[in-house]
Parts: structure tokens; sequence; C-alpha cells
């Protein structure tokens, strides 16, 4: 198949030579290399070019070693074009039928044909399914990872916390704790802040990578050396939708022991997402420049790309204009959102089928969720004094004895 | 060479910043915290009480105001002016003695402290020996004397502090020449009091807690005259002229002896149990003073009848024939009397008494001894406050027709001049003129002059009249029957016991150009009130809102709404209610806001927020903002806080409603207090880290109202609009149309929802604010119908600015989209608690000025945030973190002042700017006639040590009851 390429190679530098296949049909169309657009609208353009535009796809490629891998973001479609060389070859399964377990990195060891043989050709019924499901590639998000560690000390961990609109707590306590510190006088006491409980099944549990009597020494970047545990719990509460903390864990044999080589010179390493450490960035993680004015201390290293701080989830505040339809208000200057953006996008997409199907009681649950029965701000008739009958079911009886609260 | 420029633009601004803004604490309104002592001196003319603090305060003639403390923190004891002198002399609970003087400086006094002492006995004495227990600043000004714990009496040169041993009055050199036959000679105990005679500087009585006084001539250092008086002593008094000596005592007795020569037959010449028979409490201080012509004025506090009447707090004022038993309702710390003029020969003016809630000052020259209106120290907490609000810049003609309300009020004040003159007040006149209103716990709203040094109250309003209450209304003013005794009167204002807690005041707002007052309660009830200079009888028309919408399944558990009297009602000239809204479910008022222009009340509860038309007095629309999954968290801390609170505020009634019979143990409510509280305490400090929820509780309560004239469906066409933002970080706005003004009275308002914006952070709005094409906050209604504003401009784009607990963010408009933002959260930790619009001045330029954004943080922090860029511009620590219920009361100024709560009875006041600015500033000097010591009576200063014996008298009489 590879020879079947017309293409001459000088033209490859500013487009990329597209030849996709569903089922036993081929299309062929090319893009621009330079300007590849988002995944979203490379999914709508292979269902037009195939004709199939309801049809829920699985989109695949051969990159240069052969492997099989997905394209189902952003990141790996911008991947894909760039890496084709100089044909993009693309294997498109349906959904229901999809034999997902064909991807995999472990493919190297195979012969590129028996690969991508045994995805188009060769549905083999006898081959050995594995125990379990886990889930499909699309599915894949980060909900936590470990950052930074080519520049801080080998007893320190900075772990990211991603939360993003699911209903997953994030599941930690955090109380009021002493630390000893080497100091030239000699060990001194100072007060900490520590991890004081995991809440089972929470966010910070499952990922395993904060444990309870760790100390929490920067939130977002900022020390937390000085602020009082409410402020600590006010900072970490502002800052959950995108939680970084620095900890000293309690248990530091689990820690990677690195020869003494520069810190920043290690090459950055295979982890999941490169670009939490593919470049560092040091500066000030203020992006509404509170840090100049601020009495804050300002020690703040941060190795995140600066627009991933300018996309801040709280950017997207929710917007129901009167006519009843719902937006995500954009973040004005600039409307990159670099992570993964699939599982966000969703529910801006339902909100808007839900707010054309019903006109008079539009539900918006901001947790970016489908809308259900307990979702709070409707914005509808604001005479209506009948209740929306499925709301009626569901709600528990509410009471209240009337505590005056002082604001 | 761009950063080069940058750094000058940046330096540039930091100067302007410095012409801008300013921090500082600027003066102390209201009553201190715990006074613990009292002084006046005649001379200067000034007032000084000491707090259990360590505070020390001077006050004056109005506006003359100095404050100081004592490095130690320990309770002020006794305060004593040193005759003729700037000096006063401190005595400290941990035995101390400080020296302060007002020292003029630039033409202005300052108080400072230039000296301390501590008593040192000989090595190897108990500290009784040197434990101060009266004290006596002799006439000369130079002398101190200390009579002590153990029965010495120390003679030091002032004000060096420098002691003279060889003066020193031992106890064995007066023993040794007590009569054989005194009952108590063996042990005379401790020095209760001292005095000078007022006619012979060199002779003292010294007083010992044994009841045996002692005449002692300071020259030839030995005793003139015994008075064996035998009942446990508790205060001396040395009659003007010298010839008599009056003793109080512990068994609710005096005395009165005569002073004769050295050979003379000591004498009691009379004896009496003023409230006899029974037996009574102590007399702790006695003064008699003398009139031109007639009989002299006898005042002594305490001696009630044990049993019937021990927990009175009462004076006891006797002249000729009339008798009064002044019944204060807080304990009686100390008292003096003033007379106009430092001569004997008038009679006296002026009762002055600081009980421990206030200082009242009783007319003595006036029929029926009427009470005069302090000009200062008033007690704010008279009922405790609920709320306050700040509204600058009054018009002349509603400032005159308030204080002509008020004066109304005051009938039963006295018409005397306030009676404390000292010093000169240099302030210049504020500038404008500020009102600060402040609501109860009962259901008034005061009125206070807020533009200069001294909070002066206006008027008070008094929403309970409305409402049918359970309370009699007579039940404090009424007098008992003629031919009571004792013949008590009621005098004083503190009341703190409300009664029906349903009536407190939670929410003013008060419109200064049209005369509109609205004021939200507790139980949801919203009152528009407007002034009226002559009394009307009318009925109130009530108008009950449905909150919820038709929401099932919610069961109010709360109180009940308050029944509205249908009868017409007669209110006084002043604020009169003319319409009601009574929120359902009845919970308090979160937020309120008035347009007297469009003549829209807009008001919020945990529920929801409705519109209020007052002029067609009809309900515009409701919106239910309540989470149906909301648990609203009834059954946690706080209803558990609340519970406490309740059984608190129950046993304090059941004390008051039983004040006769004393039936309810108070330690017994104290222990259960404690129990509860160390219950509290035993919780693990540990927060916990979650994101918000939409299913947390509270996410319906309205947290801000905001009407504005702006550009909301687009841009070419302005139109009212009402905002409201609630806890759970939702901000909902609805486009108004009003009819035009000739069918206002007719035609309906009505409301479209406009937008609705959910803040992604979910932290509660706290504040919305409509900026205009310029960048300015909109102004107020009906600014600019009075020329007192410019017009907004309504040709460059406005902005939204809405300020969480967390964040202030700016959005566009017609189209709201994110423009700029603030984080305060997630960077320091800090949330916003208060946030007002404030105009600054420059210092330097007379016409340049900025509007910014005054934040006070749960840090205690002030900030002042730019607009419209909202940068932050700068920050000072104001107020301690953990003073929870002072960040809670702080009201912010449209010129960038503050007022936060100290004690429950005490605002301090403080500025962020550098043109606006109100302290004291006073100077005292000497009188130059008074700079000799002359042969008149130096009245001792009117304090001596009643308080520790009024202190000791309630333990005793505690524990004898209990015992």
């Amino acid at each position: 198949m590879n020879k079947n390429h017309r293409v001459p190679s000088n033209r490859s530098l500013s487009a990329v030579e597209v030849k996709s296949k569903f089922g036993a049909e081929f299309r062929r169309f090319s893009l621009d290399r330079s300007k590849p657009g988002r995944f979203d609208e490379f999914y709508g353009l292979l269902q037009h070019v195939h004709r199939i535009p309801n049809v829920e796809l699985l989109v695949g490629y051969a990159d240069v070693h052969g492997d099989l891998l997905p394209i189902n973001n952003d990141d790996n479609y911008h991947k894909a074009i760039s890496t084709a060389s100089p044909l993009l070859r693309l294997f498109l399964q349906r959904k229901e039928e999809a034999d997902h377990l064909a991807f995999g990195t472990d493919s190297l060891t195979r012969k590129k044909n028996t690969v991508l043989s045994a995805v188009l050709l060769r549905p083999d019924p006898n081959r050995k399914k594995p125990p379990v499901i886990i889930s499909l590639p699309k599915d894949f998000r980060p909900v936590s990872s470990i950052i930074d560690v080519d520049i801080l000390p080998e007893t320190h961990r900075r772990v990211r916390l991603y939360k993003h609109g699911q209903e997953k707590p994030l599941g930690f306590y955090i109380r009021d704790g002493s630390s000893v510190r080497v100091t030239p006088q000699g060990l001194e006491k100072v007060p900490g802040i520590f991890i004081s409980r995991m809440v089972p099944g929470g966010l910070a549990e499952s990922t395993g990578l904060l444990a309870v009597n760790d100390e929490v020494l920067e939130v977002n970047g900022i020390e937390v050396a000085g602020k009082s545990l409410d402020q600590v719990t006010d900072m970490m509460i502002a800052n959950s939708h995108n939680l970084i903390i620095t900890v000293k864990p309690a248990n530091q044999r689990n820690n990677i022991v690195r020869s003494g080589g520069g810190g920043g010179g290690a090459a950055s390493g295979s982890s999941g997402r490169s670009s939490d450490s593919g470049a560092s960035y040091y500066g000030y993680s203020s992006p509404g420049g509170i840090g100049a004015a601020a009495s804050t201390p300002s020690h703040i290293i941060q190795n995140f790309h600066p627009e991933e701080l300018e996309s801040d989830e709280d950017d997207e505040d929710l917007v129901i204009e009167a006519g009843g339809e719902a937006e995500l208000i954009p973040c004005a200057p600039s409307a990159s959102y670099s992570m993964p953006s699939l599982p966000r996008y969703e529910p801006h997409l339902n909100l808007r089928t839900a707010a054309a199907a019903s006109t008079s009681s539009i539900s918006i649950n901001a947790n970016g969720t489908l809308p259900t029965s307990a979702s709070s701000g409707s914005l509808g008739n604001i005479t209506s004094t009948t209740p929306s009958p499925d709301r009626a079911m569901e709600r528990r009886s509410l009471e209240e004895d009337g505590t005056v609260i002082t604001l | 060479m761009k950063r080069f420029r940058r750094h000058g633009q940046e330096s540039q601004r930091d100067r302007l910043k410095q012409e801008l803004f300013q921090f500082s604490k600027t003066v102390e309104h209201g009553f201190p915290h715990q006074p613990s002592a009292l002084g006046f001196s005649p001379s200067l003319q000034l007032l000084a009480i000491g707090t259990r603090s360590g505070a020390i305060k001077l006050y004056g003639a109005p506006g003359v105001e100095f404050m100081g403390l004592h490095e130690e923190n320990a309770a002020v004891t006794q305060v004593h002016f040193l005759p003729h002198q700037v000096e006063l002399v401190t005595l400290l609970d941990d035995n101390s003695l400080h020296m302060w003087t007002l020292r003029a400086h630039k033409g202005l006094s300052e108080l400072l402290e230039i000296g301390r002492f501590t008593l040192t006995g000989p090595p190897g004495a108990p500290p009784s020996v040197t434990r101060v227990t009266a004290v006596l600043a002799h006439s000369s000004g130079e002398l101190l004397l200390l009579g002590t714990e153990g029965g010495h009496v120390f003679v030091v040169e002032v004000p060096g502090f420098r002691e003279l041993e060889e003066r020193n009055i031992s106890l064995d050199q007066v023993s040794s020449s007590v009569p054989d036959d005194y009952i108590g000679r063996r042990n005379l105990e401790h020095v209760e009091a001292l005095q000078e005679n007022p006619v012979n500087p060199n002779q003292v009585v010294i007083g010992y807690g044994r009841g045996l006084m002692v005449i002692w001539d300071l020259e030839t250092q030995r005793a003139v005259q015994h008075i064996p008086a035998t009942q446990q002593l508790e205060s001396v008094w040395w009659t003007e002229d010298g010839s008599h000596i009056l003793s109080s005592h512990s068994d609710g007795s005096y005395c009165r002896w005569s002073v004769g020569g050295e050979d003379s037959k000591d004498e009691e010449e009379k004896s009496d149990i003023p409230y006899g028979h029974f037996p009574c409490k102590a007399i702790s201080k006695i003064v008699q003073l003398p009139t031109a012509n007639g009989p002299p004025f006898l005042v002594f506090s305490g001696g009630m009848p044990r049993a019937s009447y021990g927990d009175r707090h009462c004076i006891s004022v006797i002249h000729s024939k009339t008798h009064v038993a002044l019944d204060f309702t807080s304990r009686i710390i100390d008292f003096f009397v003033e007379c106009p003029s430092p001569s004997a020969h008038c009679d006296p003016s002026a009762l002055v008494v600081l009980v421990e809630e206030e200082l009242v000052v009783i007319d003595l020259q006036t029929e029926g001894w009427p009470v005069i209106q302090t000009p200062y120290l008033v007690p704010l907490h008279s009922s405790a406050i609920t709320c306050s609000h700040h509204v600058s810049s009054i018009p002349l003609k509603l400032w005159e027709r308030v204080i002509a309300a008020g004066e109304l009020q005051l009938t039963h004040y006295s018409k005397k001049p306030w009676p404390i003159t000292g010093g000169q007040n240099l302030a210049p006149d504020p500038p404008q003129r500020d009102l600060l209103l402040t609501g109860h716990e009962d259901g008034t709203v005061r009125f206070w002059d807020a533009s200069g040094v001294c909070l002066y109250p206006m008027y008070k309003l008094s929403t309970a009249g409305v409402f049918h209450t359970d309370t009699d209304p007579n039940d404090n003013m009424n007098q008992g029957t003629e031919g009571e005794w004792p013949p008590f009167r009621k005098v004083g204002c503190f009341d703190p016991y409300s009664d029906d807690p349903r009536l407190g005041i939670q929410k003013i707002h008060l419109c200064k150009y049209s005369g509109y007052l609205i004021v939200a309660g507790t139980a949801g009830q919203i009152l528009v009130l407007e002034l009226n200079d002559e009394e009307a009888e009318q009925t109130v028309e009530a108008k009950v809102v449905d909150l919820l919408q038709g929401q099932e399944g919610f069961r109010w558990k709360g109180h009940t709404r308050l029944d509205v009297r249908e009868e017409p009602v007669l209110f006084p000239p002043g604020f009169q209610p003319f319409a009601l809204v009574q929120c359902q479910p009845p919970a308090v008022v979160t937020a309120l806001t008035l347009h007297s222009e469009w003549k829209l009340v807009a008001f919020g509860t945990s529920h929801g927020f409705g519109l209020y038309d007052y002029q067609q007095k009809n309900n515009v629309f409701v919106k239910c903002t309540l989470n149906p999954s909301d648990q609203l968290a009834m059954e946690g801390p706080l209803s558990r806080v609340k519970s406490i609170k309740k059984s608190l505020r129950q046993s304090f009634r059941r004390i008051r409603r039983s004040r006769v019979s004393n039936s309810f143990p108070l330690q017994e409510a104290n222990a259960r207090l404690e129990a509860e509280l160390a219950e509290m305490e035993l919780a693990p400090v540990q927060r916990k880290i979650e994101a918000r929820s939409s299913d947390d509780s509270f996410t319906g309560l309205v947290r801000t109202l905001y009407f504005a004239d702006t550009f909301l469906s687009d841009s070419s066409h302005n139109t009212p609009s009402l905002w409201a933002g609630t806890n759970g970080g939702s901000v909902f706005a609805y486009m108004l149309r009003l009819p035009p003004v000739e069918h206002r009275t007719d035609e309906p308002i009505t409301a479209h929802p406009a937008k609705e914006i959910q803040l992604m952070h979910r932290a509660p709005v706290v504040g919305i604010v409509v900026l205009d094409g310029h960048g300015a906050p909109l102004p107020e209604p009906l600014e600019v119908a009075h020329d007192l504003s410019r017009s907004p401009d309504m040709q460059g784009s406005h902005h939204l600015l809405v300020v969480s607990e967390e964040q202030f963010k700016v959005f566009t408009l017609p189209k709201v989209s994110a423009k700029m933002k603030l984080k305060l959260t997630a960077i320091d930790g800090s949330r916003v608690r208060r946030v007002g619009v404030a105009w600054f001045g420059s210092s330097r330029s007379e016409d340049y000025g900025e509007s910014g954004l005054v934040v006070l943080t749960n840090q205690g922090d002030v900030h002042v945030v730019s607009l419209p860029s909202v940068k932050m511009q700068v920050q000072y620590p104001c107020i301690r973190r953990e003073d929870v219920s002072g960040i809670a009361s702080c009201v912010f100024t449209k010129h960038g002042q503050g007022f936060y709560l100290i004690s429950p009875s005490e605002f301090e006041r403080f500025s962020l700017s550098t043109r606006c600015l109100v302290e004291p500033r006073c100077l005292v000097e000497l009188p130059a006639h008074s700079a000799s010591p002359t042969q008149h009576r130096p009245q001792p200063d009117g304090a001596t040590s009643a308080h520790r014996y009024t202190h000791f008298t309630v333990i005793s009489h505690i524990n004898s009851k209990y015992s």
C-alpha cells in the first residue's frame, strides 16, 4: 500500500496526503500541515468524506514504526499530522465494532503487517481476549500527575490533581503541625501544614501520590509557610479545579534516587504528558497581576505553559442569555484549552441540546454534567409557580429552622 | 529602554498611591468596654476612665478626648488626677503605678506615660505589705499617699515617684496610739480610705478596714484624733468645712463624726442605716456636698436591703425632703458630683455615674433631677448592634429634619449643657454631614452624627410598634406606686434584653435625597418608611411574599412571621412606616437595596429575592434561588451554635425576670456554657479540601442586590436593571420596564430575566457594581438629579464588576464576557468579607481623585483595588483575624473611612484616605488661676476605690446565696 502514494515529496512540506480507509472504501484528501485545525473539525471532515455522518468512529493511524495509534484528541491528531511522512494512513472503524485492543505500544515487537492486518483484515475470533476491558482510549484523561521532578529536590513531590467536572471528590483533609528544619543554628521546629486524612475513594487517595502526614509546602506555586490553616484551606479550594500541591512525603522511601547531575538537565522522561515537563517555565504565576502587589514572597517556580494557566476552568463562567442559550464565557484574549478537552466539551454540547429541548425550564448543572432534576439555576418563566414534575419527584423533604446567619 | 520607562511609570504610580492612600485608626466611638475606674479633675474639667484591658481614656468638652494604653495587660483599678496639674496617676491590678501627662506639642495636647513605679517593701516582707489599696493625690500636687493591704501608708513624691521613707505612716505608729478600749486594735486591717482635710492640707484621715479612722498630721507626724467606728469600713468623706467626717460601712450604715480639737471627745454624732430594719448591703461610697443656702446633698451608692433589693445597682441622692434611689441597669463602677466652679459656695450641678455599660449624668439643679444626654460615651450597645449602614454627605434639609425629630424624643432629658467642659476642641469643622445608622436586636434603628470625633445620637426609630409583640411596652418604665420604699427611679438606657429576637434589624438602606428609609429584619420583614415632620396615625399595609414559589417538600422549622397590628398605629414625627413586606418563609433578610427614583425595593433571603414597588404597594416579581438538593445544613453546627446562644439568652432573660426573687443560679448557666464550649473544642482542628459543588448548603442565599441603569440587551439602549448575587456564585440580571412618570401609579412595572451568570469558582458573590464608560461606578439614585454627581457616561461601553469572596472579575456589557480579573484567595488564601466603593482625593492636588474598591478580608486586612482595572493598590492590616465579630461589623464610607466594632459597645474608626480623616485634635491647658493651691476645698478626685468593693460585695452576695 505504501507504494500507492503518488505525491511528490517536495509537496509534503506544506500538505499532508491523507488516505483514509473505512471498511473497504478508501478516500484520499490532503491537509495543510501547518494548519491542521482541531480534532473535532477533522472528525467531521472524515465523516463527510466517507459520507457516514451519523456513524460513531474510532480513528487510528499508522505511525512511522507501523504501530496503529489512536487519534481522538487535538494532541494526538497534531502529532499524527506532524509525523506523517508523507502519507498519513488512517483506519476508521465503527465504534461498536471496534477492536480497540489493537492499539498498543507493544506493537513494536510485532511485525507491521501483522498489526495492520490484525485490525483490518483478520478479525480473528480465536484471539485471546484480556480479562477486563478497562476503557476506551478516548476516555483516557489524566487525573493526577507528578510534575517538575527535574527541578524539585528529591525529597519533594509536586502533584497535580485534575478535577474536571467529575463527581469524584478531591477528598483529603489538612491540619496544623510542626516539622523540623535544619538551620545553621541547629534543628528548629517550625509550624507546617500536613495532610491529616484521606477520604476513601477520593481522587487524592486513588492517585496514590499523596498520603497522610505528608507536609504541604506549596499550593499552586505559592508557599504556605506563614499562612494559617484556614488560609491554606481557602487557597486549595480556590484552586480546586486545577490543584497543584508540593508536598514533602512522610514516606521518603519511594523517592527516585537520582545521580547528582544538574536537575534541569535530566532528560524529560517518557511520562504521559510531555507538556508538563518538556519546557520549564520560571516566573510568576499571577494571571491577574496580583503577584507584584501582594505581600506574599514570590518564590514561585512554575512549570506549566502559560496558556494552561490562562485556561483555568473558572474562566468559563456560564452565561445564560434571556433567549435560553447557554454558553461558556470564553477567556477573552486567548481561547486555547490545552487540557485534554473532549470531556469538557461534552457538557457544553449537551447543554445546547438541553436548552433546545426545553424552553420553559432550562436546567444547567455547572459541574458540566448533564442537567438532572437536582440541578440549580433555572432561568425560566419567573411568574410560573408550577414546579416541573420531575423535580418534585426527586426532591427530598427539606427542612429549615431559621437560624440567623450573620454575614 | 522600554523597561526603564516602565519603571518610571511605576514609581510615578507609587507616588500617586502615597498621595491617595494612607491607613490610620483615628478614634474610638462609644462606650469603653469593661470600665474599671473613674477619675475627675475639677481644675481641668476632665474625666478619666480606666478599663480592664489597661486602657485609659480622657474626656472633656465634646471633641476633646485622649486615649492611652498601659503596656501591662492589667486592669486599671484607680485613676487619680494630681490636683491642679495636668498629670494623673493610675493604679493597675498588678500593683504598678503609672504617671501620665498631657503634653502640648505643636499646639495640640497628647497623652503620654512619663513614669511607672511599684512599691518595694522591706526585704522579706510579704507582698501584702506593699499591695496598694488606697491612693490619695495630695492637694500640694507633690505628694502621693499610698495606703496598703498591710495597713501602712507610704508617702511618695511625684511626679518622679521618689519614696519619702521618713514620712511613711507605719501601722505600728498608729496602733500604738489607738485607745485601749477599741475592740479591733489588734488588727486594723488594710487601709481602706485616705482623705485630706479640705481646709487643712496637713491633715489626712486614714480609714482602716476594721473600721478605725485616724486623723494624721503630716507635719508633726502624729495622730491627731481617733474615730473608733466598729463596722467594716467602706469609704470616708471629709465635709467641705473640715468639721465632720462621714464614714460608710459594710452593714449598710453610715456615720457622721465631728472633727474637734485635740482634746475634744470623739463623738458619733449620727448613725443611720438608710434602708434599715432588715440586713442591708454595704454603702460602698458616700459623698456630702453643701449648697449655698440650704441642706446639703447626700449621695451614696449601695445600702439596699439585702434580701429584697440586694441585686439592684443603686445610688441614693438625698436633698432636703427629696430622696431618690437611682436604679441603674448595670453594676456601678464609681461616681462623682460635679460643681460648676471650684469654689465651695455654689450648689452641685451634676452627678456623674459610671456604671459598667454606660455613663449617666444627672442634672441636680433642675427639678426632678433629669438625665443630661451625653454627647459622647453613648452606649452603642444599649441593645446589641446587629448591623450598621453609613451615609455620607447628608443634605442639610434632611439633616435638620432628622435632628428636629430627634429633639422631640429628648423631652425627658435635661436642657442643661454638658457639665464637663475641659480642653479646647481644635479640630476643624467636619467638611460634610455623615450619618451612621445602627440596627439593633430590639428592632430599633439609631441615627448617629458621625461627622466628627463625637458619635452623637440624633434620633432613634423603633419598628416594634408595627407588630404585636408579647412585651409590655411599659414594662421597663413603670416606676412603681407612690410611697414605694426605697423610692426607685430607673435611669440609663442600657437594656440589652430583647424579648422578641425576630424584631432584630438586619439590613438598612437610607436614600439621603428623598428621605426614604428601608429597614429589614430577622423575621423576613421589610419596612418602607418616609420622613414626616408631623405625627400620623396610619395602618401599615402588609404584603406577604412567598419566596418558595411552590417548591414542595420544604418545611420551615424556624420562627413564625411577626403579627402585624391591623388597627391604625400612631407614629411620632420622624420616620414613619407606610409599607411592609413579609417574606415567606420568614427567614432573615440577607440583602436589601432601594432605588428611590424608581420607587423600588429589592430584598433577598436564603430562599430567593423579590422586587417590591412601594408606589403601587405591589410586589413586582419573586425569584426562588433555593437549590432543591440543598440540605441547608440545618442540623449541622449552625443550629448547635444557635442552641447555645438561645439557651444563654433564655437564661439571661430568666435572670432578668427574676431579679427580685433570684431563683436562677448564674453559676449553673456558666458551668453549662463552659461545658458546651469545651465539648466543641474537642473536635480535631482539620479542614476538608473539597471543591465547591452546587449541592453545598445555602447556595441560594442572596448576598447582594444592585440596581443599575445600564446596557443589558444591546449596546445602544440602556434600561433599568436589577442584579442579584448568591452564595453559590450565581448572578441574576433582570431587565425592568418602568411606565412613564405620568402613568407610574397605574401601569404595572414588569421585569424580565435577562442574564444569568454562574461563576465557575462558585464562591459567594458579595458585590456587584456597574462601571460607566469612563470606568467610574454608576452614581446613586437621584444623585445626578440633585446635581451632586456628574452624569454617568452612557456613550462608552459599560462594564460589570462582580466581586466574589475569592475574585474580582470585570465583564463586558451587554455581552457578558470576561475581561479582567484579580484573584485573591488563590494567591494568598484570604477571602473578601466586606466590599465598598469609595472615592479617594489626592492630598497634593485638590482636583485629583480616583474611585476604588475598599475591601476587608477574613484575615482582617483592608485592601484598595483600583477601578476599573482591578489592580491591588495597597494593603494594611486592620483587624485581628481572630476578631470575627469585628470583621463582620465593618462598614465603609464613601470617602475611604470605615468603622468596626472593637467591643459590643465601641466602634473603631479608621481611614484609608489622605484627605478624609476624622481624628481628635485638642488642647488642654491648666487654668491660670488654679495654678497655685488655694484654701478652698481641693475636691479630692471623685473616684476612690469604690469599684473594688462593689466587686467584693457581688461575690460575697453570690457566695452567701449559694453556699
